[in-house]
């Protein structure tokens, strides 16, 4: 079945705690390589039937109006998953 | 008077707001999350909790739950509004209040005593308090951290809009310390502490009087039982 994905990160320019966490225990541990770490979310949203312009339209507006909140996250991309 | 409680798949103070009412002289309704019928009450509290678990983001889910389409009409239409801790992640969720609540800034979850500056005395849930005064109300959050964009700070100092700030310690990284929040009419508050946790002798904060003797929460219900009084 046909899935729509959303990603969705919390907006660059705020602290992110969780990352900021796993940040820190990779630096405990001695990864070197990596400055800083940041962690978003990934809905999947299974389609009964086809993606039609429609259903992706809606799930664009679903993406910015109810899976993230602008005041504190940014959509980063809607795309389809055949 | 009576003060309808919302209780959402996940509340827990739910019981704790109901009996803060009975406290402050009111008759408390407890309201379901899942219905669309206000019980014609004279305010509502959304209480503190784990609505949907936090699922999502802190009150998202719980914000578009039936009840809530009464709830954010009547708020428009002038009905007080009280949201504690989760219910203020709902209030800012549902857009009745700007602003956002994201994990505390250093990670972990608090539960402490907290001192707060009320900034603003004029509103339904807090014209009991003097403009400035200093209260005791326990806080326990784990995604209690205020942020909202420039321009909105801007306008929420600009325009009176703190309602709480946190003095002494900030403690979630809040920006302007900012505890709580009103409505330019003043009628829907959101504060991350939780007033009904100091409202009955025995229970509440130490103060230098007694231990947990603290009450300064009663006058957040006390004042919205006065407020309904003056308008009838």
């Amino acid at each position: 079945m046909p899935t729509i994905v959303v990603d969705v990160m919390p907006k660059a320019e705020l602290l992110d705690p969780a990352g900021k966490a796993v940040a820190g225990a990779l630096h405990r541990l001695g990864d070197t390589a990596f400055s800083g770490v940041r962690i978003g979310k990934r809905f999947e949203l299974t389609v009964d039937g086809e993606v039609t312009d429609a259903v992706l339209a809606r799930a664009r507006e679903l993406a910015s109006e109810m899976l993230s909140n602008s005041v504190i996250e940014d959509v980063i991309a809607v795309s389809v998953d055949e | 008077m009576r003060i309808g409680v919302v209780t959402f798949p996940g509340s827990l103070d739910d019981r704790d707001a109901q009996r803060a009412v009975r406290l402050a002289g009111g008759e408390p309704v407890p309201l379901w999350h899942g219905s669309h019928d206000l019980e014609g009450v004279d305010a509502i509290v959304l209480p503190g909790g784990f609505s949907y678990g936090d699922y999502l983001r802190c009150g998202a889910i719980a914000a578009r739950s039936p009840i809530m389409s009464e709830v954010i009409d009547a708020a428009n239409a002038g009905l007080p509004v009280l949201g504690i801790c989760n219910g203020f992640q709902i209030l800012v969720e549902a857009h009745l209040l700007p602003g956002g609540l994201i994990r505390n800034d250093h990670g972990s979850f608090v539960c402490r005593d907290q001192v707060l500056r009320v900034e603003n005395a004029s509103t339904a849930w807090t014209n009991g308090f003097a403009e400035g005064q200093e209260i005791t109300i326990p806080l326990k959050n784990g995604e209690g951290g205020f942020i909202a964009s420039a321009e909105d700070l801007k306008r929420l100092e600009g325009e009176g809009l703190v309602a709480f700030r946190y003095v002494g310690v900030n403690p979630n990284g809040s920006l302007d310390d900012i505890a709580g929040l009103t409505n330019p009419r003043g009628n829907v508050v959101g504060l991350m502490p939780h007033p009904e946790h100091a409202s009955e002798p025995g229970f509440g904060p130490d103060t230098p009087a007694a231990m947990r003797s603290g009450v300064d929460g009663l006058t957040f219900f006390t004042s919205v039982l006065a407020h309904r009084m003056a308008a009838a």
